[in-house]
């Protein structure tokens, strides 16, 4: 027995049942082990088994795409953290906010979730510029295209509805800055174009009370109801919308022929 | 040093550069003499220059307020990365655009066939970029906290209000527009107009790598819209509008009582009152009658003329109902530089105002 060499502890556990029952293939040294590590693992296989060698290059996609979707993987998990700790309420969100940083140990959650979030936001946009300047929404990729302006928008309006949740005043006075505009909306706002017309005999349809922001902000001002509101939004809502959408993108993106190269 | 801040406080109100931006995009971009600019070492020269500028002013005290506010670092990141990212895709553009002109493919076109497994070649990429921004992520966190101020307080409004800085172009379009078009119809139409974009874009050229020669009309117009009217505008409604939503130059004082003059006109004050010595008449359509008259022909005139002589191309090649709505898009675009020379130079308030029906344009 002294000539056979011995097994690296690595080695040992690969061949273990407990391995082979999670990773269905063997190391990935040949072409084939190397697909199934691909074609077998749920994960991965949003990517194709083989890309072309022009879409690998970091000077052709920047990244871009990878880094949003990376960013919003980081937002999700420091936000369910963030979660933990913090009440969507008038009385106690700020009060939590400070907190964050006092109390927690570590306590820096939240300046990698607003500063991921700006990030995303800056990666979002790079990213259609890149897929703009290499021509990528041309045919066969035009729906893709448009999935992806709509996720931009739902990336701000994640943004947005997050920038309210400290509850101070930045958060706040951006917030009703922001939402000033909804009361303009052209019959839907209350000081929006043609609101004046929709009235029946003297009494307006269109208030305060009653217009696209008080729905925006379930009240006349920004109050602890739009914090509740926008608390939802921002953690359920638009996330779930996004995953939707961000489903059809990536799959759009292999059913179009993969990373954009010249035809 | 003090010229220096002076000049360039100077160099920053709204209509000074804005004029300086919109030359200097279209001859970096269009002018031969200028393609040097698409080089690598221009891009250190401006980067370095650009650099140095910040790290000048950082030596400021009004300078390093405005910039140091953790919201608004990203800022001036996003404003280095646009403009590098901008550049390395006029550097790739022009390199094949190089390649192309003596009949080679483009660059890309060497490694599109080649298929390499995504295991581990670009499994590895990916590992290494989020590494890489876990880090960079990590590290801002612990150097640059969060932005936290007094507790929200409804009573008390803060001079300046500003929304979040990603929104700040929008907010920075009311200066020139009413809410219900720079809050409203313009942010609809942006969305509305990337979604038609590769519908009515005629050009089926450059579909996949990187080019400027093929695709010159298409990247001015997105340009265009993306570094000058988006880009500088966040930039400036960040950075040089202090209290009362006045502007400040990047050296200056946010101070509160600066005054500014408002004497805005109208259109129709200007017609009925400056020219024709009569009173405003009460009927409002006879009011605005020549505003509405020119917003229509600016929509309808313009699209016309431009069909059957310098677009002639395009109108053929797309038909009527893709012209029409690329030329409506393209002149609410257009349209916001015009409002703001409107302002700058005749102190144009609303070229048509109802404020009876808060409609104004």
């Amino acid at each position: 027995m002294a000539d056979a060499p011995r097994k690296s502890l690595f080695t040992q556990f690969r061949e273990s049942q407990i391995w082979n029952s999670i990773f269905r293939h063997g190391p990935p040294d040949n072409t084939r082990n190397r697909s199934l590590a691909v074609l077998t693992n749920v994960f991965l296989h949003l990517h194709p088994v083989k890309v072309r060698k022009s879409g690998l290059r970091l000077k052709y996609t920047w990244c871009a795409g990878g880094t949003t979707f990376f960013l919003f993987l980081v937002e999700t998990v420091t936000g369910l953290l963030l979660m933990f700790y913090y009440r969507p309420t008038a009385e106690y969100a700020f009060s939590d906010i400070l907190d964050l940083r006092a109390q927690v140990p570590l306590g820096i959650m939240r300046e990698i979730h607003r500063w991921g979030a700006h990030a995303m936001v800056i990666a979002v946009w790079l990213h259609m510029l890149r897929v703009f300047m290499t021509g990528s929404y041309k045919p066969p990729r035009e729906f893709n295209w448009n999935i992806g302006v709509l996720l931009l928008v739902l990336t701000l309006l994640l943004s947005f509805t997050g920038y309210l949740l400290p509850w101070d005043q930045l958060a706040m006075w951006a917030v009703t800055v922001g939402s000033n505009m909804a009361r303009a909306t052209p019959f839907l706002g209350n000081e929006g174009p043609g609101a004046a017309l929709l009235k029946v005999g003297d009494i307006s349809l269109v208030t305060a009370g009653d217009d696209a922001r008080f729905a925006l902000l379930a009240g006349r001002f920004v109050g602890a109801a739009a914090l509740l509101r926008f608390y939802v939004l921002h953690c359920v809502g638009i996330p779930l919308v996004a995953a939707v959408l961000m489903a059809v993108h990536f799959w759009r993106v292999r059913k179009d022929g993969g990373i954009s190269g010249p035809l | 040093m003090q010229w220096f801040k002076s000049a360039v406080d100077w160099l920053c109100n709204p209509p000074i550069l804005f004029t300086l931006i919109f030359i200097v995009f279209f001859l970096a971009y269009l002018w031969k003499k200028l393609t040097w600019l698409w080089t690598p070492r221009a891009c250190v020269v401006i980067f370095l220059a650009g650099g140095l500028f910040v790290a000048y002013g950082l030596t400021d005290p009004n300078f390093r307020a405005i910039v140091t506010k953790p919201d608004n670092v990203p800022i001036v990141g996003m404003l280095f990365l646009t403009g590098f990212f901008s550049w390395l895709s006029m550097y790739l553009g022009t390199r094949n655009d190089a390649r192309i002109g003596k009949n080679l493919p483009p660059e890309e076109k060497l490694e599109s066939e080649i298929k390499i497994l995504v295991w581990p070649d670009l499994v590895y990429t990916e590992f290494l970029c989020m590494i890489l921004w876990s880090v960079l992520l990590i590290i801002w966190s612990i150097y640059l906290k969060a932005p936290i101020e007094e507790p929200a307080n409804p009573a008390k409004t803060p001079n300046p209000s500003k929304a979040p800085w990603y929104f700040l172009g929008l907010q920075e379009m009311l200066v020139y527009y009413d809410p219900w078009i720079a809050g409203v119809l313009l942010p609809g139409l942006i969305i509305v107009g990337l979604m038609a974009l590769p519908y009515i874009d005629p050009n089926k050229k450059g579909n996949g790598y990187y080019t400027f020669a093929e695709r010159k009309w298409e990247i001015l117009t997105f340009q265009f819209g993306y570094l000058v009217l988006w880009v500088m505008m966040i930039i400036t409604g960040t950075f040089f509008r202090g209290p009362n939503q006045n502007f400040f130059g990047p050296f200056e004082r946010w101070d509160v009582h600066k005054v500014v003059p408002l004497s805005n006109i109208n259109l129709s004050e200007v017609f009925w009152v400056k020219m024709l010595n009569l009173g405003l008449p009460g009927n409002w359509l006879v009011r605005e009658g020549l505003g509405i008259i020119l917003v229509l022909a600016y929509f309808t005139v313009i699209p016309m003329f431009l069909g059957r002589t310098l677009f002639k191309r395009f109108f053929e090649k797309m038909g009527m109902v893709r012209f029409q709505i690329l030329m409506f898009l393209l002149l609410c675009m257009v349209s916001l530089p015009i409002k703001m020379y409107l302002r700058w130079l005749f102190n144009m308030h609303y070229v048509v105002a109802i404020p009876e029906y808060f409609f104004n344009i």
